[in-house]
């Protein structure tokens, strides 16, 4: 039973870390600026690299002699475990800062609580990722500062972002079950107790920013459960095409 | 949407510590800290740095290439400025 809890809890880690480089490697040529293009294709590959790391620990752990391969391309929409925020479009520049922002202020924290779980191998895959994600998050920071103290229109593209994300972020702290046997356990913390210092961090972005925090509280939700938004398709269509065409490809 | 450049920045990476500062290309940023960054995501993917040094390209202050006659050609005869009529001990492999 154990097993099974972990490999779910590690399969959740590693379909957001998945997820999240496929939609920035959708950047690469279509980049604002070919430097941040290149950001962008590094942060995809940081994020896969993490997500290969995850999905080999948990089709050991499940036992039934999946690959990381098979666990990335070859599971339909609803086996995927991922937080809705992370499958929402790229949409503009904007959009995708604001996405990268307000999800890695949760994820950053999140690893390092994960960098002294108590499982050994999970802390050591959160203790590599952590260095990459302070490196995300100082950038997506730095980007909605900049557009949202910028131009009239970038201030206003950078709202419209934040206000359309905003309903996606209260899922990232719902605790279900396995969130409540991972804080029991050590093996992760609690999602709730992230919240005050993400709330305070995001907060203080979004002032810096001169941008109105959203008042809305109305939490979309299902990710964890495999109810996702129509956007994971499309998404898992493009990613997992050549996979399922030509079985075993590779390169 | 605007079509503006953005300004260009030289970048130095320094490999180690000890090494002096090396010119490896340039980029566009905003801004100083946009190009340390950019720099970062541009020029270190291998490993190549410990540390950055960006400086905005129009401050570079650049001999003119009409005049290398004048500045450089001179040397070419001097060659007693080079240390080339000292032995070198064997087993010295840096100097």
């Amino acid at each position: 039973m154990d097993r099974e809890r972990l490999s779910e809890y590690l399969l959740r880690l590693a379909d957001n870390a998945l997820i999240s480089g496929q939609q920035l490697a959708a950047w690469v040529g279509h980049g604002p600026e070919l430097e941040e293009e290149m950001a962008m294709a590094n942060f995809a590959l940081d994020y896969i690299g993490q997500a290969r790391m995850l999905y080999t620990y948990a089709g050991e752990v499940e036992g039934k002699g999946r690959s990381e391969d098979e666990l990335a391309f070859l599971r339909d929409g609803m086996d995927f475990r991922n937080v809705l925020l992370v499958e929402q479009p790229n949409g503009d520049f904007a959009q995708t800062i604001a996405r990268q922002f307000l999800y890695e202020s949760w994820y950053l924290p999140l690893l390092e609580a994960l960098a002294i779980s108590t499982d050994r191998r999970l802390a050591e895959i959160a203790a590599c990722a952590v260095r990459e994600i302070r490196y995300h998050l100082r950038h997506a920071r730095m980007w909605l500062v900049r557009l949202g103290d910028g131009t009239d229109e970038s201030r206003q593209r950078m709202q419209t972002a934040i206000d359309l994300l905003w309903p996606c972020t209260g899922e990232l702290f719902a605790a279900d079950a396995i969130d409540e046997w991972a804080a029991e356990t050590g093996l992760g913390p609690h999602p709730g107790s992230l919240r005050p210092a993400w709330d305070a961090k995001v907060g203080a972005a979004i002032e810096e920013a001169t941008l109105k925090r959203p008042v809305s509280d109305w939490v979309a939700r299902g990710g964890r459960r495999g109810r996702h938004t129509e956007h994971l398709g499309y998404l898992l269509a493009e990613m997992q095409f050549l996979q399922r065409a030509y079985l075993a490809a590779n390169w | 949407m605007s079509q503006q450049q953005w300004p260009l920045f030289e970048i130095f990476i320094r490999s180690k510590s000890g090494l002096s500062h090396r010119h490896v290309g340039s980029l566009h940023a905003a801004d100083a800290a946009m190009a340390i960054d950019h720099a970062r995501d541009l020029y270190t993917r291998r490993g190549e740095g410990i540390s950055i040094w960006a400086v905005e390209s129009k401050s570079i202050v650049a001999s003119d290439p009409a005049e290398s006659a004048s500045l450089f050609e001179p040397a070419a005869d001097k060659i007693y400025r080079h240390p080339t009529f000292y032995d070198v001990p064997e087993g010295v492999d840096n100097l």
